[in-house]
């Protein structure tokens, strides 16, 4: 793969998203959700989309902005109901939406295994409970664990704070979140940053996603 | 007299050890972040991704890139440091966390948490990182009130909501007594306002009168020596 394409526009960054797609949204809430990059893409038009992201949507904006153009059929996520969450919750109790919920953590690593090559990992969240019904489970050292599998996208959409012209990316504070692993498990991987620097300005013991793991970026 | 939800507050606080890595769970657990002692070393975990959070930002601190995970505008501490999201629940499973502080619908009589889905048709599950949480930190406590406003009690014998985490909490903090769940029942560590008699009767289950020191169940995760650890509650 070669360096990241620095694109002129969000449009441009979102160019060829095809229907169906499944796409992993980064973001904590608001936080490092890359909005601009959903903006364009409702203008692109995609539709029939699996998102993964955290939450559903909160407010009227970003993945919120998505569900209500009714182009989501599926949301895969730990946290759909929040206190701003009114599109989901309109679409959802109106059966017009498929929801999976995936404890956080499981999330995250299920999108890490992803990223990483990993076929499938045992681990010891959500034993005995709804969310591991019908999953295969082991004993391992007198500790019961359920079998999880990765998560991938056709696309990842993510929001970070500083690209250089590589596509290696810095984060700022908790708007990290998903984005690094998210970076790693997306087929078509597109960072929204605030600013690009040139090749060489960003430190390399700072770099949070090296740009292997980048294709697009835009500066918003 | 019962206590307020801040005096439930301080009682957790003043039981986590100094030096201690702690997740507080959004909503009446926040709370115990207010009660924390000044200069004890207790470190304070955020699932979206920080450790060492500051208090909650005011006015023009409140950048909408530092949140908790009630995304509610927090500071930094010296000290703070970020990471992602699969970082930060690795903390969680791989046992790094001390005591994780959750609300909670009800808690069985072994420990068994509910705390993230009503079951109700009509009602949005969402877990969160509560299961995560239930699973990975060497030490549950739960913080609720003993009894819904409708007088059910929420310490059970069985779990009738979703479960969250089989055998996971070790304690109960309510507004009446604390509860210490062992190996030997659920233990009566205070009461607050009311007779050990009186919550007998008014518990659906069995319930040990305070504690000649009983024995606490080993820390989950095989790793933990068996002697006192300074982390150890």
């Amino acid at each position: 793969m070669t360096a990241a394409r620095i694109c002129d526009s969000p449009a441009e960054a979102v160019a060829g998203i095809e229907d169906g797609s499944t796409i992993l949204i980064g973001g904590f809430g608001l936080a490092g959700m890359p909005v601009r990059l959903i903006d364009a893409l409702i203008d692109q038009g995609a539709t029939d989309l699996t998102v993964v992201s955290n939450n559903a949507g909160n407010g009227d904006t970003g993945l919120a902005a998505l569900l209500a153009k009714g182009r989501v059929r599926k949301m895969i996520c730990s946290f759909p109901r929040q206190p701003d969450s009114w599109v989901f919750d309109g679409l959802y109790r109106a059966g017009k939406i498929e929801l999976e919920v995936v404890p956080q953590g499981n999330l995250a690593e299920r999108i890490r295994a992803a990223g990483a090559g990993i076929g499938a990992f045992y681990c010891p969240t959500g034993v005995g409970t709804p969310l591991a019904e019908g999953k295969e489970t082991r004993d391992i050292d007198g500790r019961t664990y359920v079998l999880e599998y990765p998560i991938r996208g056709d696309v990842a959409l993510i929001g970070a704070h500083r690209s250089d012209r590589m596509g290696n990316l810095v984060y700022r504070k908790t708007a990290r979140n998903f984005g690094p692993v998210m970076a790693t498990a997306g087929e078509l991987v597109v960072a929204q940053v605030s600013e690009v620097v040139e090749t060489g300005q960003l430190d390399p013991e700072v770099i949070v996603t090296p740009s292997i793991y980048v294709d697009r970026v835009v500066a918003v | 007299m019962s206590l307020s939800e801040h005096e439930m507050a301080a009682l957790i606080a003043r039981d986590i050890e100094p030096g201690s890595f702690v997740n507080l769970g959004i909503g009446r657990p926040t709370l115990v972040a207010d009660h924390l002692p000044a200069g004890a070393g207790i470190v304070l975990h955020t699932e979206n991704g920080m450790l060492n959070m500051g208090p909650a930002a005011t006015g023009d601190q409140a950048d909408p890139d530092l949140i908790n995970a009630g995304k509610v505008p927090v500071t930094e501490l010296p000290g703070s440091a970020y990471f992602h999201h699969a970082d930060s629940f690795a903390m969680m499973r791989g046992g790094h966390l001390d005591v994780c502080v959750l609300g909670a619908f009800q808690v069985s009589a072994r420990g068994d948490l509910a705390n993230w889905h009503t079951g109700e048709p009509d009602a949005i599950p969402a877990v969160g990182g509560a299961m995560d949480l239930a699973a990975g930190a060497k030490r549950v406590y739960v913080m609720m009130t003993l009894f819904t406003r409708d007088g059910v009690p929420k310490l059970v014998p069985e779990c009738t909501y979703p479960l969250t985490g089989v055998g996971c909490v070790d304690r109960i903090y309510t507004d009446l007594a604390t509860f210490v769940i062992t190996d030997r029942g659920v233990v009566v560590r205070d009461t607050f306002g009311i007779s050990f008699e009186e919550l007998s009767v008014r518990l659906p289950v069995p319930l040990v009168d305070r504690p000649d020191q009983p024995a606490p169940r080993p820390v989950r995760g095989a790793s933990q020596p068996a002697g006192d650890s300074p982390r150890r509650s």
